[in-house]
Parts: structure tokens; sequence; C-alpha cells
């Protein structure tokens, strides 16, 4: 662990939020655009932000700001350890609590809409779990170890080897990033069933820590996806990642939303498919 | 400056309207019209909304639900009463059943007039709404600023 890499862990906590925030306006704008429409200015999403710290907080409970502000920790956390070259494994777990963080702020606005929209979170969690943790251990085979600064001096042909998986990745990255068909919890779009799904109750600087906290989220996937291609060099594997990144955009763009029965399957039988079935071949091709 | 000009977010409801305003607000969203370029974005909850938009004459069904809606935006923000019927009761004015105007039932900041209204309107509506929206923000600062003190 040396300078270089503390460097880069800290300017994820400092600068990771604006590249989040400007990888978010990219997406509206590109969205705008695939609809045939001119978008937001591409700072969009740090007005929205900056906007709602001007709002009045609605408080249902107290305990909600406090489960958003361990919501917003374990993200900070889980990014500082992927990008200080540390453990995968441990920078998976922080992203899970942390995600258990937000349903448990939603829960405890006891609103119907909150409710149901932490349950179908809970729901997508365990859909995509075992997918991200196959990922890890696959980088584990690949590489030997889980240190993602050995992930990333790794073998150039890892991302062949781990192609099934980069597969199955690129699927739950679109629940991840909450994208259709499966933003079942909470929409970016204003209109659906839910109201708001998972951040109906949350208002003014409570919602501003969510947002804050899902351009955090934004950076550590890009990161994840830089992963894969880490060991070709940043001029090569940047790109690869921003393009794969925002076809998310286009995938949004054109399906509807799943229920949540099929979202379930879908992952899973993808998770099998890709996953598993490259974890049991790796064995064969390394 | 107040950043509430550079992203309002408003709520939609149709307080017994006819719908032919509704359908004038949603063309605003539309790719002629895009208010997305001025970061207006159509929110569909209130604890979200900066800009209260209600269509429509009130009746006492709808009127529980126009001052629920209110009462549960956070401050600083702003209503915008959309089309003839939501202004004065409109071709509806003289039913039984009506109250004839969204200022019956919760104060009105900006009265867009038509029927129905055209987007142009509208927009031009939301946007005199944003100049009080932003000297609501900044006595609210105030306020907040006494209450600390
Ligand atoms: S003003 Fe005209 S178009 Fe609008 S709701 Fe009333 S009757 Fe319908």
């Amino acid at each position: 662990m040396n300078v270089e890499h503390w460097g880069l862990a800290v300017a994820f906590v400092v600068l990771g939020p604006l590249l989040g925030a400007l990888l978010a306006g990219l997406d509206r704008r590109l969205t705008a655009r695939m609809q045939s429409r001119q978008g937001p200015p591409l700072l969009q999403p740090i007005y929205d932000v900056l906007k709602l710290f001007e709002k009045d907080t609605v408080v249902v409970t107290e305990l909600q700001t406090l489960y958003l502000w361990g919501f917003l920790f374990f993200m900070v956390i889980s990014g500082f350890i992927l990008f200080l070259g540390s453990d995968l494994l441990l920078s998976l777990f922080a992203l899970t609590v942390s995600g258990i963080f937000l349903c448990l702020a939603a829960y405890s606005t006891n609103s119907p809409y909150s409710n149901i929209g932490s349950s179908r979170e809970l729901l997508l969690m365990m859909a995509y779990e075992p997918m991200l943790i196959i990922v890890a251990l696959g980088f584990f085979l690949v590489a030997d170890s889980f240190r993602v600064s050995d992930i990333v001096a790794g073998s150039p042909w890892q991302v062949v080897q781990l192609f099934g998986i980069l597969l199955g990745f690129l699927f739950i990255l679109t629940i991840k990033l909450r994208k259709s068909p499966f933003d079942l919890s909470s929409s970016h779009h204003g209109h659906q069933e839910l109201v708001k799904g998972i951040t109906t109750d949350l208002s003014g600087s409570d919602l501003a820590l969510v947002e804050i906290g899902h351009w955090y989220e934004n950076t550590i996937l890009l990161g994840w996806l830089y992963l894969f291609f880490a060991p070709w060099g940043v001029a090569l594997a940047l790109p690869i990642a921003l393009v794969l990144f925002f076809a998310e955009v286009l995938v949004d763009n054109t399906h509807a939303r799943l229920k949540w029965a099929t979202t379930l399957k879908a992952t899973w039988v993808v998770t099998g498919l890709f996953g598993v079935t490259n974890l049991m071949l790796l064995p064969l091709i390394t | 400056m107040s950043f509430l000009k550079k992203s309002p977010w408003i709520l939609h409801y149709a307080a017994t309207s006819c719908n032919g305003c509704d359908i004038e607000l949603l063309a605003c969203l539309t790719p002629l019209y895009d208010v997305e370029r001025f970061g207006i974005v159509n929110t569909g909850n209130p604890k979200h909304a900066d800009i209260f938009l209600v269509t429509g004459s009130v009746n006492e069904e709808s009127r529980k639900v126009v001052e629920n809606l209110y009462a549960q935006m956070p401050d600083p923000k702003a209503v915008v009463a959309i089309g003839a019927c939501a202004l004065s009761g409109g071709i509806f004015r003289d039913a039984y059943n009506v109250y004839g105007g969204i200022d019956q039932v919760i104060p009105v900041d900006v009265y867009v007039p038509g029927c129905a209204a055209r987007p142009e309107s509208i927009i031009d509506g939301i946007v005199q709404a944003l100049a009080i929206l932003e000297e609501r923000a900044r006595d609210r600062k105030r306020q907040r600023k006494v209450v600390a003190s």
C-alpha cells in the first residue's frame, strides 16, 4: 500500500461524487437525446442536490436521517477500500451494508409506498448479490488474490477468461443503476406505480444524501467495470468501461419495467448461465 | 442565487378538470417543448415537489386531495392554477358541485388562463412562479436563521 493508492482513495472521497454527478448528468442528457429532446444541462444533478439543501426537510422519524448517514458512510467506505487497492470482497460487503441502510431508512418512515419500495429493493439485492459474489470469486481465481491492486496488475487475458462473468455483471449493473427493466424499487422517471418507491418519504437534505450516495455508487460501479479491463492500462480500459456504462442508458430507454418475479428469475438464470458456468470453466482455461 | 430556479420539480394534480388542460400540461414534457431543458421534472411526489400545478374547478372530493398535497409539500413552495376552470370555475362555474377556482381552497401564486391553456403559457406560468419561489427561499433562509439564534 503506497502513497499512490492512498492518493487515489482520498481522491475518490473528494472527487468521486463529482464524477458520479457528471455520469448522472450525461446519462440524463443521453436519455433526452434518445427521445429527441435537448435535455437538461450537464450539471443538472448538482443543481438538484444544491436545491434540495435549500428546501425544508420533512422528517417522519429522526431515525431516517441516521440510517441515511449510515448509507452514505458505508458507500464511501466501500469505494475507499476499492480505490485503495484493498480487498474486493470487503468493498462488496460494505456496498451491501450500505444498501441495507437505505432500505432501513425507507422502512422507518412507515409509509406504504416506501415499504413496498424497500421490500422490492431487498428483493433486487437477493437477485444481484450472488452475481456480485461470483464477480469477486472470478477475479480471485484469475488473479489469485482478492486484492484490487493485484487484480489491476493481473493478466491481460483476464477479461477473456471472465467473459461470461462480465456479461452477468453487465446484467446486474442495470439493477444496481436502477435502470429499466429493473427499476422496481425506485425509478429516475417521474411516474411509476410506487410514486417514488424507496425515496417517497425522504425530502430536502435527506433526499440530497441519497443522491450524493448514488453519485458515489456510480463511481464505484464504474470502478468495478473498469477492473475487468484494468490490466490493459487506463487509456484503453477507461473508454471501454465508459462505453459499457452508458450502454445501460440505451437499455433503460428501450425496455419496459418487469415484474419482480420475472426479474428475480431472469437474474438468477443469467447468474447461473454466465456466472456459474464461467466459474466452473475457469480451471480449464487458466 | 437560489438553486430553486435551476431545478424546479413540479407536482401535477387534476382537480376535477376535463383533462384538456392536463394534456396540454403533459405536452410540455414532450420533445416539442421539453421543459427538462430548464431542469423541470414532473415528480408525482408531493414531498419532492417545489411547484404545485393544479387544473380543474375543484369539487368536494378533490378539495381534500388538493389540501392534502399542498400540506405535504415542504417549504419553499408555489402554486400555479392552470386553465379557466382552475381560475374561476370556467364553464362549470354555475354547477352546484364545484368550488369554482383553486384559490377557494389553497393560496394560488400564478394564474394561467386559457381553455385549454396553451403549453407556452403554462411554461410561462412556471417561469413566473420561479421568481416567487426564489423570494420565498430567501425569506425561508432568514426564518431559519431567526429560529436558530
Ligand atoms: S379550462 Fe377548459 S380545457 Fe382546461 S380543464 Fe377547464 S374545461 Fe378543460
